[in-house]
Parts: structure tokens; C-alpha cells; sequence
């Protein structure tokens, strides 16, 4: 297939990126970003990744709105600083070439859905084929993420148990 | 059948750019509100046609029934936030 579906989906992308920026609004911004959070996840579901696309709907489009008209309600709605500076020299000419450098090394990724890249031939056939004998659990992305990966995830649960604790004392009413 | 159906998904993405300007120019907040609502009905439509295009809308339909609740507690956190405002 000559054109894909992406392509539509990563400009309704940008133009969602760049409006939320440019616009001086500060609800306006928030649905733009709710928007792109949306787009976001589309493109993940079109790419096959569905539980990133429900994480990225979840925690984009509803938590993420929710939590910046929650931080909207103690602040001002409008964006004061409605002059920005211009970019400076350095920026003009870093930003660009990183963009570049990217770009460069983004062609030597392998091909999406390609059977041999390194991802799909190091460690995933041990998982899926030892999974069930060493971890007498019948899904495998929950064997990986609870046993494999164990130390991890508790890590990242203390994370955003933090996050969350910090949310809530920040937000609070009657502070 | 799978023409069909990248069609009608090209279709829909040109229509959510028609929300998108609205979302973008929309003169009063209650525009880019409206905007947005029709973009996420237009997302969860796209979604399960995403779903038909691969043949397994049993997963994809999990995920639109998420998107259409949080839309709904999105919408509702901003008109509590519109209504708030307005008394202070």
C-alpha cells in the first residue's frame, strides 16, 4: 500500500501540537491537548498496539483533562505571558539539526512488523515458550510484567503511588 | 471490502479536520467544546472501524466504550469548571 493510514493521523497530530501551543486560551488549550491525545491513540491502535492506545486514551484524554481544569480552577485562564520571546540563535540551529540526527538514525530501525528485528528474536520466544512452566500464569504479558519484571513494576507503582499522593495534597480543597 | 473501509477511515479523518477548525478558530469556548465532543465521537467511530479493518473489533471495542466514558467525564469536569466560573 502506497499510502497509509498514518499520514493523516500524524497531521491531525500536529496541527492538534502546534494549536495547543499557539493558542492563548488556556481551555482551548486543554481540549487541543485532549484532541491530540485522542490522535495519539489512534495512531497506536492503527499500529496494533492496543493497551497503549487504552493507556494513552485513559491518562491523555480523560485523566490529563481532568487534572489541568483542576489546576485551571486555582489559576488565572488566561496565557499572561501572551509575548513570547523570539527563539534564540543556539535554539534555531540545535533544534534543527537533533531533528536531523533523528531522522539519520531513524533509517536504521528495523521495519515495523519485521519477524527478525532484535526485538522479536532475543528474549520474546523465551517468554512466550517458558512463560506458562516457569510462571504457571496464563497470560503472558502479566507473567512478564508480575514475575519477569517483578522489581520493576514495583518501582513504577511506588512512582505513581507518589504522583498520586502528591496530586491529591496539591489539589485539595481548603489547602 | 478493504478498500471500502480505508476509504470510509479517510473520509472520517478528513471530517475530523473540519472539527478541528472549528476547535482551532472557534471564536467562543463553547465552539472549541462542541468541536472537541464531535472530534471524540468521530475518534470512537474511527476506532471501531479500525477494529473491522483488522478483524478483531471484539478488542477494539473495549477501548471505544472507554474513550466514549471518558469523553463524557471530560465534558462534565469542563462544564463543572465553565459553571464555577461563572460564580466566582
Amino acid at each position: 500500500m502506497i499510502f497509509s493510514f498514518e499520514i493523516p493521523l500524524l497531521l491531525l497530530l500536529l496541527v492538534t501540537a502546534a494549536g495547543a501551543i499557539l493558542v492563548k486560551d488556556l481551555i482551548s488549550a486543554v481540549l487541543l491537548l485532549g484532541s491530540y491525545s485522542f490522535f495519539l491513540a489512534l495512531v497506536w491502535a492503527w499500529l496494533g498496539a492496543v493497551d497503549v492506545a487504552f493507556v494513552e486514551a485513559v491518562v491523555g484524554a480523560g485523566l490529563g483533562t481532568v487534572l489541568f481544569l483542576l489546576t485551571l480552577f486555582g489559576t488565572a485562564p488566561k496565557d499572561t505571558r501572551l509575548r513570547r520571546p523570539p527563539p534564540s540563535l543556539v535554539t534555531l540551529i540545535v533544534f534543527p539539526l537533533l531533528g536531523v540526527l533523528l531522522l539519520f538514525t531513524a533509517n536504521d530501525l528495523p521495519e515495523f512488523g519485521d519477524p527478525n528485528s532484535p526485538a522479536s528474536v532475543h528474549i520474546s520466544p523465551t517468554y512466550i515458550e517458558q512463560s506458562y512452566q516457569e510462571t504457571h500464569t496464563l497470560n503472558v504479558v502479566t507473567s512478564v510484567l508480575m514475575d519477569y519484571r517483578s522489581l520493576d513494576t514495583m518501582g513504577e507503582t511506588v512512582v505513581i503511588f507518589a504522583a498520586g499522593i502528591a496530586c491529591a495534597l496539591l489539589l485539595r480543597r481548603n489547602a | 471490502m478493504k478498500t471500502f473501509l480505508f476509504c470510509v477511515l479517510v473520509l472520517l479523518a478528513i471530517l475530523i479536520g473540519a472539527y478541528l477548525y472549528r476547535v482551532l478558530q472557534g471564536p467562543t469556548i463553547f465552539d472549541r467544546l462542541l468541536g472537541h465532543n464531535g472530534i471524540s465521537t468521530k475518534a470512537i467511530i474511527l476506532l471501531l472501524v479500525i477494529g473491522i479493518y483488522f478483524e478483531r473489533v471484539d478488542m477494539f471495542i473495549d477501548i471505544s466504550i472507554g474513550y466514549a466514558l471518558l469523553n463524557l467525564v471530560g465534558a462534565l469536569a469542563l462544564a463543572k469548571y465553565l459553571e464555577q466560573k461563572e460564580t466566582l
